[in-house]
């Protein structure tokens, strides 16, 4: 029987970047965005929660995490020279990238000494952040990303809107759509008879990309963890995109942050059961590939490691704010967030969205702009990923640390006040999420004197919805699961 | 200034006068399972079931008929030999035997149905097999590019219970392949599929004795 053609949207144009509280409004009145993020969220964090509660020592394996990762970085001068002499002994050449420009400069670089116009890339936040795959287009090359949901985001002209399954915006008509119209133009086109079944989506992308990954001769990848002691460097996956760019070109290029840095090989046992589970939710992931210096006849001969700073060191600096950097990118707090469950990856206005985008993006871009002062107002403070977390970043306490820089820095100017007005107005708009920050700020007002500009009298103007008797998440469990 | 001394400057003036982080505890557990050979066959069994690995259970003599009907279920005529794997499993099969070689291109492996190897050890806990380029396991990029996988595990010995007795086995100097379940995506509205880009069928053997 034939199929007849699901309902579509015409694939948008790319979103353009605004204040967190105007792109969240947009978010939150487009209902096909909500019920896609809402399906995607809850039932990430149910599986996750089943996945975590097998290991008895979560807890202690959680305290290991965090204890390794801030003694990595306050040693991490240490490690990184470590992991250098570790990694270049192995047959890699290391650079170091102070910036996204530099970092650019640097792959671009290395793409064209070998000749090649087609890079395939497996999914690196670390590239999107530094802006790679425009940079290389400037120079005429062509970075294929590899991993589905970024190649339905390619294709769609799109941003990804979450840290581990990128294109949850989407749902299967979208992506049929997006499919049917954009693959023929960047190599094997869709077949006619396309179903949204996702076994066939799946499919198409199998036939476009295998194409890509049998002649690709660069690849390009980030890493999850770089071992000091060994210069090994490993990346979890799931679809084999990876491994198929890690295995078959001739040269690898991996874009790296410097806090990605572990001290020794043990480390990683840590990591490896902490970061699955509350990831994806799963007792292992389907691929892990780790990869120590060059080996001969087995895997690219040519490996370059490019250490990238772009604003870590200005985050390390900040004794609070530092604690950022342990981050293993499981993406647990977006799952969580019931401002990000509304508001969608897009909002947050850079790579990293969700409770950790909220706290790291203005500690590696600054709190200049419009958009990343308004970012650690994009919280019900609820307290809710803190919990979650395998590193046990305390994301709201840098939340309110944030707000307190904002706002000393009101004075020069009105539009960070007028950013937090309007994040402030938004939640307003969500009594839910305000009883509980409400809740939460009042706990820690004492500690943190520094209010956000404007909070007194906005707060004054409205009647506040009283607060629940109960804890905020267990009325979000309630209500919302 | 190089941008090495830049970005480590940069570095130690962030932590310059911040306190010594505590010590690292590792008081977790190095495994979660009872350490008895029969029970970790079992929970390897049931979690790399549990990952859409197909499993099958063979004794020496069962080896070489089991292979050649997975083979032959997969219609398959030519299959991957990596270099170490035991004459004796494939003593049975018809099919073309193709040795890994350094000079293939990814075409000629694509060219090839099944792909069979051992491997470096399994992880019970987790259901998941590693592979690390020694005897029978070949380069990494065979057990990636053909759409069917037989990887045969030596119980007792090569599996261990957790992830913290794994890495105490593994040399990080090799090139490390772990596998739990065939290639998966959840990518399209978190509906799990398998094979996007490795192999879409892992099949396990189990093999004792
Ligand atoms: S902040 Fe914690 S929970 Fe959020 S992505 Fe990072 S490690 Fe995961």
């Amino acid at each position: 029987m034939p199929v007849p053609p699901p309902p579509t949207r015409p694939v948008p144009p790319p979103p353009t970047p605004r204040a967190f509280p105007e792109a969240a409004r947009d978010a939150v009145r487009d209902t096909t965005l909500r019920a896609n993020l809402r399906h995607a969220t809850h039932t990430i964090r149910d599986k996750r929660a089943r996945a975590v509660a097998e290991l008895e020592d979560w807890q202690r394996l959680r305290e290991a995490g965090k204890r390794i990762k801030d003694h990595t970085l306050r040693h991490l001068d240490r490690y990184l020279e470590q992991l250098e002499a570790a990694a270049t002994a192995a047959g890699a050449t290391v650079h170091w990238a102070a910036d996204a420009d530099e970092a650019n400069r640097i792959v671009t670089g290395l793409v064209k000494a070998t000749g090649e116009r087609e890079v395939v890339k497996v999914k690196s936040m670390a590239t999107q952040e530094i802006g790679l795959n425009e940079a290389l287009a400037a120079e005429g090359i062509h970075a294929y990303e590899t991993d589905l949901a970024e190649l339905i985001v390619q294709l769609g002209d799109d941003r990804p809107s979450h840290i581990l399954v990128p294109a949850i915006h989407r749902n299967r008509a979208e992506i049929r759509a997006i499919f049917r119209e954009r693959m023929g133009r960047w190599g094997r086109p869709a077949p006619d008879d396309l179903t949204d079944e996702p076994a066939d989506l799946a499919e198409a992308a199998r036939l476009h990309l295998r194409e890509k990954f049998l002649r690709a001769k660069v690849a390009i990848s980030g890493a999850n963890f770089m071992v000091a002691e060994t210069g090994t460097l490993v990346v979890l996956e799931s679809e084999g995109n990876g491994r198929m760019c890690l295995t078959l070109p001739e040269t690898l290029i991996s874009v790296v942050g410097i806090e990605k840095t572990v001290p020794t090989w043990r480390d990683l046992e840590v990591f490896l059961q902490t970061l699955p589970r509350s990831s994806t939710a799963e007792r292992m992931n389907p691929y892990t590939s780790m990869w120590t210096g060059t080996s001969d006849d087995d895997g690219p001969r040519t490996f370059h490691l490019v250490l990238l700073d772009n604003g870590r060191t200005d985050a390390l600096a900040d004794d609070i704010g530092r604690q950022a950097l342990r981050c293993i990118r499981c993406s647990a707090c977006l799952n969580v967030c019931p401002v990000y469950e509304r508001a969608g990856g897009h909002a947050y206005g850079s790579v990293y969205p969700g409770p950790i985008g909220a706290i790291l993006t203005p500690q590696l871009r600054g709190t200049t702009s419009e958009i990343d002062a308004s970012l650690p107002y994009a919280s019900s403070l609820c307290g809710a990923c803190y919990d979650v977390c395998p590193v046990a970043i305390d994301i709201p306490e840098v939340l309110v640390h944030l707000r307190e820089r904002v706002a000393d820095q009101g004075g020069r100017g009105h539009r960070a006040e007028k950013a937090v007005m309007r994040a402030a107005s938004w939640v307003m708009d969500h009594p839910a999420a305000l009883a509980a920050g409400e809740r939460a700020a009042a706990r820690t007002r004492a500690l943190h004197p520094g209010r956000p500009p404007g909070a007194g009298a906005w707060t004054e103007s409205r009647d506040l919805p009283p607060l629940p008797a109960q804890p905020f998440r267990d009325w979000w469990k309630k209500n919302r699961t | 200034m190089s941008s090495r001394d830049r970005v480590l400057a940069r570095v130690r003036a962030a932590v310059a006068g911040a306190p010594e982080a505590p010590a690292v505890l590792r008081d977790y557990l190095t495994s979660h399972t009872r350490d008895d050979p029969a029970a970790l066959l079992d929970l390897l069994h049931d979690n790399l079931a549990d990952y859409r690995a197909l499993v099958h259970r063979a004794d020496p003599a069962g080896v070489a008929p089991l292979v050649a009907r997975l083979l032959a279920a997969r219609g398959a005529k030519s299959v991957l030999v990596p270099a170490g794997l035991p004459d004796a499993w494939l003593a049975d099969t018809d099919c073309v035997r193709v040795a890994d070689r350094v000079e293939a291109t990814a075409a000629e492996l694509d060219a090839v149905d099944s792909v069979i190897t051992g491997c470096a050890l399994a992880i019970a806990e987790t259901g998941t097999l590693v592979l690390d380029a020694g005897p029978a396991q070949g380069r990494r990029r065979i057990t990636l590019v053909p759409d069917h996988h037989i990887c045969v595990v030596r119980a007792p010995e090569q599996i261990v219970a957790s992830v913290p007795r794994a890495m105490s086995r593994l040399d990080p100097r090799r090139p490390l392949t772990w596998l739990s379940g065939p290639s998966a995506t959840s990518d399209i509205e978190l509906d799990r599929v398998e094979g996007v880009h490795g192999p879409r069928a892992l099949e396990v053997i189990l093999l004792s004795g």
